[in-house]
């Protein structure tokens, strides 16, 4: 693997002003992806993998805060830089790709103009070669017919269709970076197989390093060189995709593991996590948010969590790791 | 689009033939004998009844019914008791002054209260959002004919800022030569700017109270249109993919914001339709409204059928072009047809 970090997220922390109280949604979250790497934030809903991705975008809601943190990317720390200048950066250096491609595009503007609009934006073309470019950036897409397609409004195209477009706006300015928010949510398994295999050539065409949202862990172990799991708001365990699976050492992995099915596993033996994600806005929060539902709790729990090293690029937040 | 448009059109037909019907109905059944009113005080019942005879208002009302829509047919909407004029020719010397009065008041609502609502949501919580809801509170809660008194009673009568309420011109200038019949237009067009400020100055007060209460709906729906916008999908898709806050804002936000305002558009501009009549009553303006309350008052039947069956088309017309704007902006509507 190479070692040169394309983005290196340390320490992230964000909290949510919400009328209830403020909710930390994210605790000392520390990643990085490697340049032409494919990693894989997995967790339940809840667990801070999509505020992740919005804090690094600088795009998170009005309420959201980052209270610590930096996020190291192309020399510059994003979570530093000026709503301006990160917006310049947007689009062009780092994409995003996000669920329900239906929704994520403009309902009443041409797909062929929403994709002119970034390349416009970014200098990527000339306001009159623009709509060329677009075509091109359909064409790569693999979208038939990307002439007549380009002349399309989101409602007039499926879902399918709708997240290639979305693919092709985040890569038009071939960025370094690309998030993919579970992107083929709601799109039908043979869909999703397409996307995810688009998604991965193209990145592996410019060596673009790749952040994969998801809560199937299957699918991120079938893609991604390591994955991060997340359980709300930290960083459990972080391992090469074959080690977790052929071992994860924390209990929370495990159980995922144990709630995806697989080949080997049938239906019947598929396990449920018991308990849900603790209620974010206490302020007695216990150092592991996990030991509230672990069967492996012990006093030990109650200190500061480890960053123990169990392996080849192996990281586990655990003190009584399996 | 043509196609919309004419199916458009073909559904607005019912609502005039029904229109035609409660015009024809409510004025027959409104209190008031206008063959009484007609003949006068000292008239005897035979010259009452001769009078009835004359106006056809001793047939049965199926009758009745048959001739004023024949009459219909042949534009002919009947004479003003009270002038002797038909109703057609006051109605369209009439109505230029209201539409007038109308169409400013609303440049001037829509002037204002779209960029309020769009700043209103664009910047939540701070001085421009109070600023907002302090306006549209204002313009829902006090009537029309009340802010109107309230103007004049503050600018022409306390601060002489404005001239009377009387009319659209002030007494001893002429009227500009009848071009488009609207007098801010027409002074311009024959290079006279004295009648041109005249009018202006006339048509403020009217205006200003007409665009006060409909300022309110608009710059609402504005707002929170434009909050409902900024807060979808494929806003945040425009931002995460750097594109100007100006993009957003106005490309992407607005232009799917403005939907629900064309909606509202067109329901206040009915409003205003309704307003003109209290509103040219206080100003004393010289438009449809005032000569429809002075008809219903002598109980002149034709000028109210007309009145009401002008308004009804003018209703069905602004229904048929806010569709067709709806469809030039909105894709999606554009398929239905």
């Amino acid at each position: 693997m190479t070692a040169i970090p394309a983005l290196a997220v340390e320490d992230l922390s964000v909290e949510f002003r919400t009328r209830s109280g403020v909710v930390k949604v994210l605790e000392h979250v520390g990643f990085s992806v490697d340049k032409g790497e494919t990693v894989a934030l997995v967790g339940e809903s809840g667990s801070g993998k999509s505020v992740t991705a919005f804090a690094v975008m600088g795009i998170l809601d009005a309420a959201g805060k980052v209270t610590s943190g930096r996020a190291m990317f192309g020399g510059s720390d994003l979570l530093a830089l000026s709503e301006r200048d990160l917006a310049e950066q947007r689009g062009r250096e780092l994409s995003m790709i996000f669920q329900n491609p239906r929704t994520a595009l403009n309902p009443i503007r041409r797909v062929g103009r929403q994709i002119a609009d970034v390349l416009v934006r970014h200098g990527g073309a000339t306001r009159n070669d623009a709509p060329q470019a677009a075509i091109a950036m359909l064409k790569k897409v693999r979208i038939p017919d990307p002439e007549r397609r380009a002349e399309a409004y989101p409602f007039e195209l499926s879902g399918g269709m709708c997240q290639r477009i979305m693919i092709a706006i985040a890569l038009a300015c071939r960025p370094a970076l690309l998030i993919a928010d579970e992107p083929t949510t709601g799109l039908d398994v043979t869909t999703q197989a397409v996307i995810m295999d688009l998604i991965g050539e193209l990145a592996g065409e410019s060596g673009m390093a790749t952040i994969f949202i998801t809560h199937d862990l299957a699918l991120a172990a079938e893609y991604c060189d390591r994955i991060v799991v997340m359980h709300a708001g930290h960083i459990v365990e972080a391992a090469p995709g074959r080690a977790l699976f052929d071992h994860a050492r924390h209990p929370y992995s495990a159980k995922l593991l144990a709630a995806t099915p697989g080949e080997t596993v049938s239906l019947e033996a598929l396990a449920s996590i018991p308990g849900g994600l603790p209620d974010l806005r206490r302020p007695d929060l216990p150092p592991c948010r996990y030991s509230g539902r672990c069967e492996r709790r012990t006093e030990a729990c109650d200190q500061p969590l480890p960053q123990r090293i169990v392996g080849d690029h192996h990281v586990v937040a655990c003190w009584n790791p399996l | 689009m043509l196609n919309l448009l004419l199916s458009r059109l073909a559904t607005a037909i019912p609502s005039i033939v029904g229109v035609v019907v409660v015009t024809f109905m409510l004025t027959r059944l409104l209190p008031g004998d206008p063959a009484a009113y007609f003949a006068g005080l000292a008239a005897s019942p035979q010259a009452i009844a001769e009078i009835r005879t004359k106006l056809g208002l001793d047939k049965s009302l199926p009758e009745q019914f048959v001739a004023y829509v024949g009459d219909l047919l042949q534009g002919n909407l009947g004479n003003s008791l009270s002038t002797g004029q038909p109703v057609v020719t006051e109605i369209a010397t009439r109505l230029p002054a209201s539409a007038e009065l109308t169409l400013f008041a609303l440049i001037v609502a829509v002037g204002i209260a779209i960029p309020l609502g769009v700043l209103a949501a664009v910047k939540q919580g701070t001085w421009v959002d109070h600023l907002c809801r302090i306006v549209t509170t204002a313009g829902v809660s006090l009537p029309v004919f009340f802010t109107g008194l309230l103007l004049a009673y503050v600018f022409y009568y306390l601060l002489q800022w404005a001239p009377a309420p009387t009319g659209r011109l002030d007494i001893f200038l002429s009227p500009p030569p009848d071009i488009t019949g609207f007098y801010l237009i027409d002074s311009l067009l024959s290079g006279n700017l004295e009648t041109f400020w005249s009018a202006l100055r006339q048509l403020a007060l009217p205006a200003i109270s007409m665009a006060i209460f409909s300022l309110a709906p608009l710059a609402r729906m504005t707002r929170g249109s434009m909050l409902a916008v900024l807060g979808s999908d494929f806003i945040r898709t425009a931002r995460a993919s750097g594109l100007s806050p100006r993009t957003v804002v106005f490309t992407y936000a607005f232009r799917n914001a403005v939907l629900p305002v064309i909606t509202t558009l067109g329901m206040v501009f009915s409003f205003l339709l309704g307003a003109n009549v209290l509103v040219e009553t206080v100003f004393a303006w010289p438009g449809i409204g005032l000569y429809a309350v002075n008809a219903l008052i002598t109980s002149d039947y034709a000028p109210v059928q007309g009145f009401v069956l002008t308004m009804a088309v003018l209703y069905v017309t602004l229904n048929l072009t806010i569709d067709f704007v709806y469809g030039l902006v909105d894709p999606r509507v554009r398929l239905e047809s």
